[in-house]
Parts: structure tokens; sequence; C-alpha cells
């Protein structure tokens, strides 16, 4: 009856040491970023590439300033962690929820399974023009693709958990006459936790895809709509600032998630 | 603890006088697997006096395992009946505690939460259970590991905490599957040794799984031996009365005699129905 529908397997993580020592940790991350700046930068310029075609870093670095001094762009921004926060925040709430039922049921499971796979198969990318048009060009629409493309990863590992608690540790709590509620609160939820983990830490990743995909489809503001104006108008060192943005927001929001799991699944990794 | 000690011998009820706290009856145990029928248990009829140390022993596979399920109420029997303290035992109940081969603690909770699991889910009175973890947890020499985590202990550690939590509500029964099993050579016997301990100051009946014989020996009243599978009881051992015991004593010639009996039995237990 355990099926595998995990994506990830909780069980080899990393030991939670510190990484490295001393200066080396901070020197060799500075020093190979300087090299593949300074490279960067002196191929563009040796290179004659013009700015519409590949900007240099500099010229990155300056369109990132007058972005992050511009009220407006920050606006933009607020809209695209909205989306992603609130999305990213119904989509795990939906996914543990339904992951739980389908974990718990065995006639839910039968009946919305084959449902769940075949719409977790359909891209949602490819959804997310339906989203616009049942739910305009505001927020709405954005959070509800981002709540769909982050509720997956996290659904099926929620099942994957969830089924497999040891067998031992239910004798011990049905043994003790624990109600189905009690068994899930006591022992199977927190079982689950690196698992639904794990599953979280793919769906903020989601969460951020989601959002930008969303406002590429059809928006009027957000990250995803100043990308879109900056390509159109070739201003590619304004493209790359937001790039360089996004990808400041996924490893804090990523680093944010995994320091939850650290304290919520302190156990994990040990034996019991 | 001394006092609780010396007065045990006189007060032990005796195998024919005192009120049969378990009483298991023609009990059978058929289980499906995807090929064929398996007859794990035939017939079997035990009973357990209040106060009691029975310890079963049998070969591998013999359905010992099962038999204790069955009582714990995690698996219902084929034919037969199994009645504790006058009622049937049909499901989980709460005058019995089991402790399982493996500690099975939860590693998300401190050793005192997992000791006081029991309380949680029965939701028992928590002072009162709190106080009472903390006097068990001192008994078996677990004084100061209330607040660490499971991985922390050693594996006799652990099992000792699992004993704890059996303990803590107080059922009257504990059923013991191999507990000692997992341990190393010499904590096993320390641990025996404290099993005995616990079993004379608190006066409970119980049923233990076993593979050693000198573990058998060491802490029964009774021994009963079952037979490879279908498991069924071939034969009975008293032992001698004196309490407490340590395992020099094993070496006097009553219990050297006891001992060999029952390994003659077992051996021949394990080649009667051997069909490898």
């Amino acid at each position: 009856m355990t099926r595998d529908r995990s994506t990830a397997a909780p069980t080899e993580r990393e030991p939670t040491g510190k990484i490295g020592h001393g200066m080396s940790a901070v020197i060799i991350p500075v020093v190979s970023l300087a090299v593949f700046l300074s490279t960067w930068e002196a191929i563009i310029h040796f290179g004659r590439i013009e700015p519409f075609i590949f900007p240099a870093p500099s010229k990155v670095a300056v369109a990132l300033w007058s972005d992050l001094t511009n009220p407006d762009y920050w606006q933009a921004l607020s809209i695209t962690l909205t989306e992603i926060l609130v999305g990213f925040a119904a989509g795990a709430s939906l996914g543990i929820g339904l992951g739980t039922l389908l974990a718990l049921s065995r006639i839910m499971d039968r009946i919305l399974y084959p449902y769940v796979v075949a719409f977790q198969s359909i891209p949602k990318v490819a959804i997310a023009p339906l989203m616009i048009v049942w739910f305009g060009f505001g927020i709405e629409s954005k959070i509800l693709i981002v709540a769909l493309t982050a509720m997956f990863p996290v659904l099926v590992n929620t099942i994957t958990g969830l089924r497999s608690t040891d067998g031992d540790r239910l004798d011990l709590l049905h043994g003790l006459c624990a109600s189905r509620l009690q068994t899930l609160r006591y022992v199977q939820f927190p079982h689950a936790m690196p698992y639904i983990f794990a599953g979280l830490n793919t769906a903020i990743v989601f969460a951020v895809i989601g959002a930008i995909v969303g406002e590429f489809v059809g928006a009027r503001r957000g990250l995803g709509v100043v990308i879109l104006k900056a390509n159109f108008a070739l201003d590619l060192a304004a493209v790359f600032s937001s790039l360089v943005v996004l990808a400041v927001i996924g490893v804090c929001l990523n680093a944010a998630v995994r320091a939850v799991e650290h304290r919520v699944c302190f156990w994990s990794g040990k034996k019991g | 603890m001394t006092g609780s000690i010396a007065a045990l011998p006189a007060a032990a009820p005796q195998a024919s006088a005192g009120p049969a706290t378990l009483d298991i009856r023609n009990l059978s145990l058929t289980y499906k697997t995807s090929t064929r029928e398996v007859l794990a248990i035939r017939n079997l009829s035990l009973s357990v006096q209040a106060g009691e140390f029975v310890s079963i022993v049998g070969p591998s596979g013999c359905g010992k395992s099962s038999l204790l399920k069955i009582v714990y109420g995690l698996v219902a029997a084929s034919t037969g009946s199994v009645t504790m303290s006058g009622t049937p035992v049909t499901g989980p109940r709460r005058d019995i505690g089991m402790v399982f081969q493996a500690p099975v603690l939860l590693p998300w909770r401190t050793i005192l939460e997992n000791v006081l699991l029991p309380a949680d889910v029965l939701k028992l009175d928590r002072d009162a259970m709190r106080t009472r973890a903390h006097d068990l947890l001192e008994m078996v020499g677990l004084k100061g590991f209330e607040h660490v985590y499971p991985d922390e202990l050693s594996g006799g550690m652990q099992q000792r905490a699992g004993i704890v939590r059996a303990l803590i509500h107080d059922p009257k029964l504990l059923l013991m599957d191999e507990p000692f099993a997992a341990l190393d050579a010499l904590t096993r016997e320390q641990m025996a040794l404290e099993l005995q301990r616990i079993w004379m100051s608190s006066g409970k009946t119980v049923l233990f799984v076993t593979h050693s014989i000198s573990e058998a020996v060491l802490l029964s009243d009774r021994i009963v031996l079952m037979s490879a599978r279908p498991g069924t009881l071939l034969a009975e051992y008293e032992t001698p009365r004196e309490r407490p015991r340590s395992f020099d004593d094993l070496s006097s010639p009553r219990m050297a005699e006891l001992s060999k009996a029952i390994r003659r039995g077992l051996n021949e237990a394990s080649t009667r129905h051997d069909a490898r």
C-alpha cells in the first residue's frame, strides 16, 4: 500500500554543523566573486559587446542602484513578494490539509488521487492564462497561480510522510487507545515534519517562479511587469538588476524556510 | 525499598490460590499471507495470577510476539478468548502496559515527555503524572535525564525509559516482548536485575517473552515453553521462590537443573516441528 510519492528523501539530510572555519569561509567566496565579476566586465569591455546584448556588471550595478532608490520599484517588489508569500502560505496549507485527508482516508485517496496526479501533470504555466481570465489582472490571480504551483510538492510529501510512520509507533499509540486525531498529533505529524519541510523547500522556489510567470501572463504591476517592460525597451541592465533581486528573494526565502525547519525538526537526522 | 523486598515472599500469591488476572482460553490465531493461511497459534491456554511473573520461551517464530499482541488488544484472536480481570479483551485497554523490543521512543520528545505520552493520550492528571514520572525515572536510574532527548541515551537507558512509560499509567499487567534483546550481554544482565527490583517493588503482573533461559529463570515465578509454529504450550516450569535472585544463584543445583530442563525442552521444541 505504500506507494513512493516523495520528491525528496528527508532521511539523507546534511548534519547541521557549522560550515567552514576562520577566514577561508569568507575569503574564498568573496575572491571568487570578484574574479568572476571582473572577468565578465573585461569580456564585455574588450569584446566590445553592446549593452543591449549583454550588460556589464558595472551597468547592472548602476541599474540596481537606481531601482533600489526608486519608490515605484519597491512598490512592484512588495506586490510580487505579497503574491509569493500569500500564495505560498495558501498553497502549503492546502497541500498539508489535502495531503492529510488523502493519507488518512482510503476512500478519499481512491476518489481524489487520480485527479491530483492528473492535475499535477499539467504545467501550471498552462493554467496561468485561465486564472487571468477568471480572476483578472489583479493580485488575486497571481496568488492563485502561486498557490497551485506551491501546493503539489507539499501535498505529495505530506502523504508520504504521514504514510511512512513506523509500525511500532502506531502500535504504541493504538495500544494506548489513542484516537485517530491523537495518533496524528502525537506521532504521525511530528514524524512527517521533515518530509513536509522537504516539500516546503521546493514549494518556496516554485512560488517565486509562479508569481513571475503569472505576472508575465497578465498583470499591471509587480517585478514580472518591470522585467517585461525593461526587456521591451532593450534595457538589459535593468532586466539583470531585477534578476539579481529575484535571486536574492529566492535565496532569502529558502533560507527562512530552512531556518524554521531546523527549529521544528531539530531531532531529524538523529536516531530515536 | 528493602521493606517491600522483605515483605514480598510472604505476601506473594501462590499459583493456585491467587485470583487469575489474565486468562487465555483455547486461543488460536490464523493469519493470511498472499498465498496461504498460516496457523500461528493453536489452542493455547494460559492463566496468570495477580502479581505473578511468567516468562514465555520458545523457538523463533512460534507466535510468542503474536500472543502478546493479542493480549495487548492489537491483534484479534481467530478463536478462543482472552480475559483480563474478569472482562474479555476486545481491544486496547488501560490496565495493560507494553514494553516493546525496541524502546520506541519519540525522538522529538524529551525523556520526560516520552514517559508522559500515555498520560497525554489517556488525558490523566498532568501534575500527578509528572510527580509519578519523576519517581519512576529515579527508580530506574534516569534521574537527571528527564530533559534530554532519546538519541542522547544508550540503548539500555532508552529501554528503561520504555519500561517507565509502560508503568506510568499504573497498569495491572505488564507485557514485555523481548525487551532486552537489542542490548549487549552485560547491560542485559543489569537490566534483568533492575526489572526484578522494579517488579518486586511494584507488585505488577508480568508476562515476559524472552529467548534467554537464564533471564527467564532469574526473573520468573513460572516459565512456559511454547512449541514451534503453530505455537502451543508444551511445558511449564516453576522456579524456587527465593527473591531477590542474582545471576550467581542460577548456578545453584536446583536452578541449574531447571535451566537444563528448559534448554532440553526448547531444543526438542525447535527440532520437532522443524520442516527445514
